[in-house]
């Protein structure tokens, strides 16, 4: 082991999970939140610890808790997962000129491993001056330290919201909400991004009551739209 | 486990990995066009406020609550106000929870 790690590719390998230590303390209180919001929200143990070693993508995650605890279907959540994870497809784009060598048994395991979080630190390293061929050692291992991290805390959340009683009263839902305002209003600097912002919520308080959650999906479509709009009219007024 | 959730879970990996492979499997034959990736960037604050004012400005899901006793409108402010100030998204996950704790003790006691 030693002797690996004092490799280049072991080397490459141990700097990027180093690399991705911040990454992971800041993940680390949505694996407990997570683990503790599965119970309250109709997720078994097993279910939520499966999710987080199938899924692996924290906030359609959080969306899933928040969707079955509402009744929604599996259309619905899957749709939605759909929509919250796109933004993965720009990573993957972004990084394919560095994987394009890599033989399909790295580049399947880096595409599964690949979150927010690896993609800014790898993205740094991919792009450095020097000409490392084992750059990918370092992709991994960010990726598996962001793994490993995204398991044991949801573990640890899980088992908190099995021992302590009456969890589901306090009211730790709101941290969902605490969660997505502290994401969303720092991307508020612009006028198309508020536009968007406005017109999702007006559009998902309207149609709240639709069935199967489609509300939802109207509401992203008519964000989207809306933002789009906003942009082509401000790019025309310069 | 019950079936449904396997099946959720398998739902929701087979599309999340599918969008994360699509492009290392691709290669470079397909880009993506100027207007989606524009799109895309809008995804985000789209689908994260639809879910999050419902859950703020009708905390039971059925009944608006507009007033100063809404727990989560004022905790989802505050949450809003560090985020905004300074930019730290662990401070106003903290800061909103603890305006939001308080806050419903206090409407508690008091009402």
């Amino acid at each position: 082991m030693t002797t690996f790690l004092a490799s280049p590719r072991g080397t490459e390998l141990w700097r990027g999970a180093c690399d991705s230590l911040p990454m992971l303390l800041g993940a680390a209180p949505f694996g407990v939140i997570f683990g503790t919001l599965a119970a309250p929200s109709g997720l078994s143990m097993a279910g939520a610890l499966g999710m987080s070693l199938f899924v692996f993508a924290g906030s359609s995650q959080f969306i899933a808790l928040t969707l079955m605890a509402s009744g929604a279907g599996l259309a619905v959540i899957v749709l939605t997962t759909f929509v919250v994870n796109l933004r993965h497809a720009l990573y993957s784009a972004t990084l394919l000129p560095y994987v394009a060598a890599l033989g399909q048994r790295w580049r399947l395991p880096l595409a599964f491993w690949l979150t927010d979080e690896t993609f800014a630190v790898v993205q740094h390293r991919y792009g450095a001056a020097d000409a490392s061929p084992f750059k990918h050692w370092y992709h991994l291992g960010s990726s598996l330290a962001m793994y490993g991290n995204w398991l044991l805390w949801t573990l640890a959340g899980v088992l908190l919201g099995h021992s302590v009683e009456g969890l589901e009263r306090l009211g730790l839902e709101f941290a969902m909400a605490a969660t997505f305002t502290g994401i969303v209003v720092p991307m508020l600097k612009k006028r198309p991004m508020v536009g968007a912002a406005l017109a999702a919520a007006m559009v998902a308080l309207a149609a709240r009551d639709l069935p199967y959650k489609l509300g939802l999906m109207l509401a992203a479509v008519a964000g989207v739209l809306v933002g789009l709009y906003l942009e082509e009219r401000a790019g025309e007024a310069k | 486990m019950s079936a449904d959730e396997w099946a959720i879970i398998a739902g929701m990996m087979a599309v999340t990995f599918l969008i994360r492979y699509s492009f290392f499997a691709l290669g470079d034959r397909i880009q993506f066009p100027p207007l989606v990736k524009r799109a895309l960037r809008y995804v985000p604050v789209a689908v994260l406020t639809a879910i999050t004012v419902p859950m703020v400005l009708l905390p039971d899901g059925q009944h608006w609550q507009l007033d100063v006793r809404n727990a989560w409108l004022l905790g989802a402010l505050a949450s809003g106000l560090i985020a905004w100030r300074y930019n730290k998204l662990l401070a106003a996950i903290g800061g909103g929870m603890a305006v939001f704790f308080l806050w419903r003790w206090l409407m508690a006691v008091s009402f």
